[in-house]
């Protein structure tokens, strides 16, 4: 379906490059969900590099699409006493903090 | 009065408003069909106790000024509800229950409306068929072990089996067309930046808008005046004059330009659709649209565009999910280990594989190749429309490429369950207004539907032209109950 041409310059996704996303990503992948992994990016980014075909040097890149510029507010504090909504759906609260294993021998 | 769950949401409202239906009448009707519909696993979270209540009380002193008196109302479960758990269809938010309310979903209960529950998506709004949600597959009331679309599948099988007088779902591809389209009903994504993204559990934020989905045009139009608003909790939500949707309604669309793309025309277009395609633009006619061929030349690169912007964005919005200030935790060695076993088994299949794609294409050495071109592609798409536009008010085109396939059947394979979405993803990529409405049937009596793209803020354009081919498509749905026993 996607025709290889010279701009296609992708180069597989291999178990190393899996593992490392994987570590980027904080998900833990074993042998198994890696391979199957390798394989659904590879022809996931097959169709992707179909971009390739298209010369967008001189195209200045799209931020927003609504032309308008961000709206100014004042600095000030709207919210408060949040402390017991932010913290009532914390899988493991301690008093007024989250609590996360140790982190510090 | 019987059938209560078959009128359609203006007729209920007009019958509340004469008093010849209490809220409780329509609550207690709505609630007793949607108990006898399980077998659609529509819902993920049933309110219909509290629901019951709430239009008691509003039956005791009832405000018939609102424009949405003591309607209930089933909602997508990417809505944040206050005090109502809402789990994105992720096992990682099954125990969330927010405690603040999104916007949308705010203007509409202050129109009086009344939760009745949340409905079933995929997972995060990733998927177009509802079967990578965590709560299971969505039935199709159309036919048993069909998709009802996806990602807003929930609410598409809802409002097509009568469960709910209308919903919201939210639209990132095609999340509300898609589905609409599969199931024979209206669905409407605005215009980005027209609906408050407050509240709704984030995919991809520069895509992400909710709308409406009804059995009818002016349903769908009432829905969308109470849901756009413009908010300053929400950057990118924009301060435009909105219209009385349905007071401004009309089908006179004479003289009004609808272009035709010719490079909708895709490859192996399954003949019914290009038939529907030409019936649509006949209808158009009859209407007395006049009809120009225009161009959008990079229409095929919307879908590999779509999957660099969506996963990168989503990639970077996921990571909030760490165990720590929300949703389910896994037991780790440390608080590394304790992150990586949380999403490895908080998140599904589909979802870990966008974060994937969006974490390698904004990465460092592959950011310019990926992520910066997708982004210089996504502005050649919306120059396309740009430049269409100056010649038409609207364009037309099919909803999408087939009409609703069975369960299981796109599963393996990620890069053909992602081209359901060619027709639509192009209108996110370009913050554009697209409504999908029933027009026909294929040979195995599914429906199709046609997608009418607008202007960016010109809804009431979009809605009028829906409106009045909608009037002349005269669309029956066939719909049996073959789940109630």
């Amino acid at each position: 379906m996607i025709v290889c041409d010279i701009f296609n310059y992708h180069m597989s996704i291999d178990l190393k490059t899996i593992k490392h996303i994987s570590k980027l990503s904080r998900i833990s992948v074993d042998e198994k969900k890696a391979e199957k992994l390798a394989g659904d990016l590879n022809s996931i980014f097959e169709f992707i590099e179909k971009l390739n075909e298209l010369k967008t040097d001189n195209v200045q890149p799209l931020t927003s699409v609504a032309e308008t510029t961000l709206k100014l507010r004042d600095d000030e504090v709207k919210s408060k006493n949040l402390r017991e909504q932010i913290i009532k759906n914390s899988p493991q609260e301690n008093e007024d903090y989250f609590v996360v294993p140790k982190v510090i021998e | 009065m019987s059938d209560i769950t078959k009128q359609s949401l203006s007729e209920l409202i007009k019958n509340i408003k004469d008093k010849k239906l209490s809220s409780t009448e329509v609550t207690k009707a709505f609630v007793e069909r949607s108990e006898k519909s399980k077998e659609l696993n529509a819902y993920v979270t049933e309110d219909f106790s509290a629901a019951i209540d709430k239009a008691k009380k509003f039956d005791e002193n009832p405000n018939l000024d609102l424009k949405l008196p003591g309607i209930p109302m089933a909602v997508k479960d990417l809505f944040c509800t206050k005090n109502v758990k809402t789990t994105a269809g992720s096992k990682i938010l099954n125990n969330f229950i927010p405690t603040y309310e999104s916007t949308v979903t705010q203007n509409i209960w202050n129109e009086g409306a009344i939760l009745l529950g949340k409905l079933n998506c995929d997972e995060f709004a990733m998927g177009s068929s509802n079967e990578t949600s965590f709560f299971g597959c969505v039935q199709n009331p159309i036919d048993k072990d069909l998709v009802p679309g996806g990602s807003s599948g929930g609410s598409s099988s809802a409002v097509a089996a009568q469960l709910t007088p209308i919903t919201i779902g939210t639209d990132t591809g095609g999340s509300i067309r898609q589905p609409a389209s599969f199931t024979g009903i209206v669905g409407l994504k605005p215009t980005y930046g027209s609906c408050s993204r407050y509240g709704i559990v984030a995919f991809a934020s520069s895509l992400d808008q909710a709308g409406p989905m009804a059995q009818n045009v002016r349903d769908c139009a009432l829905l969308h005046e109470v849901i756009s608003s413009y908010d300053e909790k929400d950057s990118t939500s924009i301060d435009f004059k909105r219209n009385n949707y349905v007071k401004e309604l009309t089908n006179n669309i004479k003289g009004k330009k609808i272009g035709i793309p010719k490079e909708y025309r895709v490859d192996a277009m399954p003949k019914e659709i290009e038939d529907l395609w030409k019936k649509g633009i006949d209808y158009a006619k009859d209407c007395g649209a006049e009809i120009i061929d225009i161009s959008l030349p990079h229409t095929n690169y919307a879908l590999p565009t779509y999957y660099i912007v969506a996963p990168a964005e989503a990639s970077s919005n996921l990571a909030r999910y760490d165990g720590v200030k929300y949703g389910f935790r896994a037991d780790g060695e440390n608080l590394i280990d304790m992150y990586e076993k949380t999403r490895s088994e908080g998140f599904g299949a589909e979802v870990q594989r966008r974060i994937m794609i969006g974490t390698y294409v904004l990465s460092s050495g592959y950011y310019d190749a990926y992520y910066l071109k997708a982004q210089k592609v996504r502005k050649l798409i919306k120059n396309d429309f740009d430049e269409a536009y100056k010649k038409v008010d609207a364009i037309l085109t099919p909803s999408t490429p087939s009409s609703a396939f069975k369960i299981g059947e796109k599963t393996n394979d990620p890069v053909s369950m992602y081209l359901n979405d060619i027709f639509t993803v192009p209108v996110n990529l370009a913050g554009l207004p697209g409504i999908s409405i029933p027009a026909g049937h294929d040979a195995k009596g599914y429906p199709l539907g046609l997608q009418i793209i607008g202007k960016a803020f010109d809804e009431q354009n979009l809605l009028n032209i829906a409106y009045a081919m909608e009037e002349k498509i005269n669309f029956k749905n066939k719909i049996t109950d073959w789940w109630i026993k």
